[in-house]
């Protein structure tokens, strides 16, 4: 199978300007890829950095050095260091995130937010509805509530409702942040169901699954962490 | 499609509508904004956020015409393909622009509406100004118009002093929109509104300039409506453009002491 992410030598670290100009090394000498059908689970105590990597790799944080290679529309290119609009196309067309919370936006509704990145994918109306409608179904949120913004939903159907826009589309490459977490046991054995899928679509994951048998269930390899936060220790002390 | 169109559309979008260089205009030391410079390409929505008197609306005044720099340059590439220098254009021709590729929506809805004339009137006068003269179209624009921004199409023989804020800030939005403009500024567009009312103008403007595929740049203090709305952002201070970059990088993660500041100042409800 081929590859679809180059992490070389990857660092992140915060300069807290308002503090005393603390500078906190979360991230240093990271490498790793990951191939098509293969899921990544990043392995670390709380602290070590697991939600910090997945953020830079998404590009919502900003990586210190190093490079972030992604396989676009069949040509590599790295993240680190790229524009705005590169980012957003990657995002589009080839990067998928997932984490726990759902950012609401006033007035739109349910339906239309698990639609979206297909529609921005340029897909019909009748084939999204369609996904979106079978999604929701299976992540079991009442059909009273498609119509409704999710705004109102309590945190569990945020969550899988921000789980089923997730999996709206076939993503190359997908990031997880906990998908999982607090959720009963039905609606877990669904998302373990969903990254099946994009596994068997070819889809190469990178997660963060606290709860065990989760993480026993989908991951391929692990990547252990915990000696980078042994550094955050040194410097931030 | 055929394979010529398609390279046509991709160079068209690959190519940025709006390119800014070393941009200054001083009104004292710090005063006013100095050395921006930037590419905007077709559907890109920028923002630029920073306190007040840090120059935002200096830099949105330069940018669209409304008072030459001291120095620099703003080009943008016409339906044509052709780039034209602001600034060394005639009046004309920047006239020309403003009324039919551009639109600018101000913060107070009575500076860029007729306060005086019908809603519909307001609508078609774009239209008018490119020559459109049937009465029928006119009014069918303005019908349109009118239902696309939420307002009640039976309002249209009205005036706008009739209207409430929230609806006369649509109606603004409608009267630029209405040319098919491919470039939008917008000043603070839902500063004076209500939060509600905001809620809802936000999600209608999100969802033209996707529809439309519009180039916006919007100045607001709002960091909120700028994670909704904007692509990038732009952090002004004291006349300088102190960092730039993707939207939810700088609200997430932002370098600068100044932007850190900004972000962390904000209120969480």
């Amino acid at each position: 199978m081929n590859t679809l992410i180059e992490v070389s030598n990857l660092s992140k670290t915060f300069t807290l300007h308002q503090q005393h100009g603390v500078v906190l090394n979360v991230l240093s000498g990271l490498n790793f890829n990951v191939r098509a059908g293969e899921c990544l689970v990043l392995h670390g105590q709380s602290g070590a950095g697991k939600s910090t990597l997945l953020r830079t790799l998404y590009g919502n944080y900003l990586a210190a050095g190093g490079s972030i290679r992604i396989l676009h529309n069949g040509a590599w290119v790295d993240l680190v260091g790229a524009e705005p609009r590169q980012v957003l196309a990657v995002r589009r067309q080839t990067l998928g995130y997932v984490s726990q919370f759902l950012r609401v936006i006033p007035r739109v509704a349910t339906l239309d937010v698990v639609m979206e990145p297909a529609l921005a994918r340029g897909w019909s109306k009748v084939d999204a509805e369609a996904r979106a409608k079978s999604l929701l179904s299976r992540l079991n949120i009442p059909q009273a509530l498609w119509q409704l913004a999710p705004g109102t939903f309590s945190g569990g159907e945020q969550q899988r409702v921000n789980i089923a826009r997730g999996f709206m589309v076939t993503w190359p490459l997908m990031l997880l942040d906990e998908p999982t977490a607090s959720l009963d046991d039905a609606n877990r054995q669904v998302v373990l169901e969903l990254i099946d899928e994009a596994k068997a679509a070819g889809s190469a994951l990178i997660g963060i699954f606290h709860d065990r048998a989760a993480r026993e269930a989908v991951a391929d390899r692990f990547l252990d962490m915990s000696a980078a936060a042994q550094q955050e220790y040194v410097y931030a002390g | 499609m055929s394979a010529a169109e398609k390279l046509h559309l991709h160079t068209d979008t690959a190519q940025p509508l709006f390119s800014v260089r070393d941009l200054t205009r001083l009104y004292g030391p710090e005063k006013g904004c100095q050395g921006v410079s930037f590419d905007l390409y077709p559907g890109e929505v920028l923002g630029i956020v920073g306190e007040s008197g840090s120059g935002k609306s200096t830099l949105l005044s330069l940018l669209s015409g409304r008072c030459p720099p001291d120095r620099g340059a703003v080009t943008y590439r016409d339906t044509a393909g052709n780039w034209v220098d602001l600034y060394s254009a005639s009046e004309a021709q920047r006239r020309t622009l403003l009324r039919t590729e551009w639109g600018f929506v101000e913060q107070n809805p009575r500076d860029g509406l007729r306060m005086g004339v019908s809603a519909g009137a307001n609508i078609g006068e774009r239209l008018m100004a490119q020559g459109v003269r049937h009465y029928g179209e006119l009014r069918a624009a303005g019908i349109d118009w009118l239902s696309q921004v939420e307002i009640d199409p039976l309002r249209i023989d009205d005036l706008p002093r009739t209207f409430s804020g929230g609806m006369q800030q649509r109606l603004q939005i409608a009267r630029n929109l209405v040319s098919s403009p491919r470039l939008i500024f917008m000043d603070e567009p839902t500063g004076g509104l209500d939060v509600s009312v905001q809620a809802r103008l936000l999600d209608l403007l999100r969802g033209l300039v996707r529809e439309l595929d519009l180039a916006v740049v919007i100045v607001t203090h709002d960091l909120a409506v700028a994670r909704l709305l904007a692509d990038r952002l732009m952090v002004m201070r004291r006349s300088h453009v102190v960092e730039a970059g993707l939207t939810d990088q700088i609200l997430d993660d932002p370098q600068h002491p100044y932007s850190q500041l900004l972000v962390s100042s904000v209120l969480q409800p």
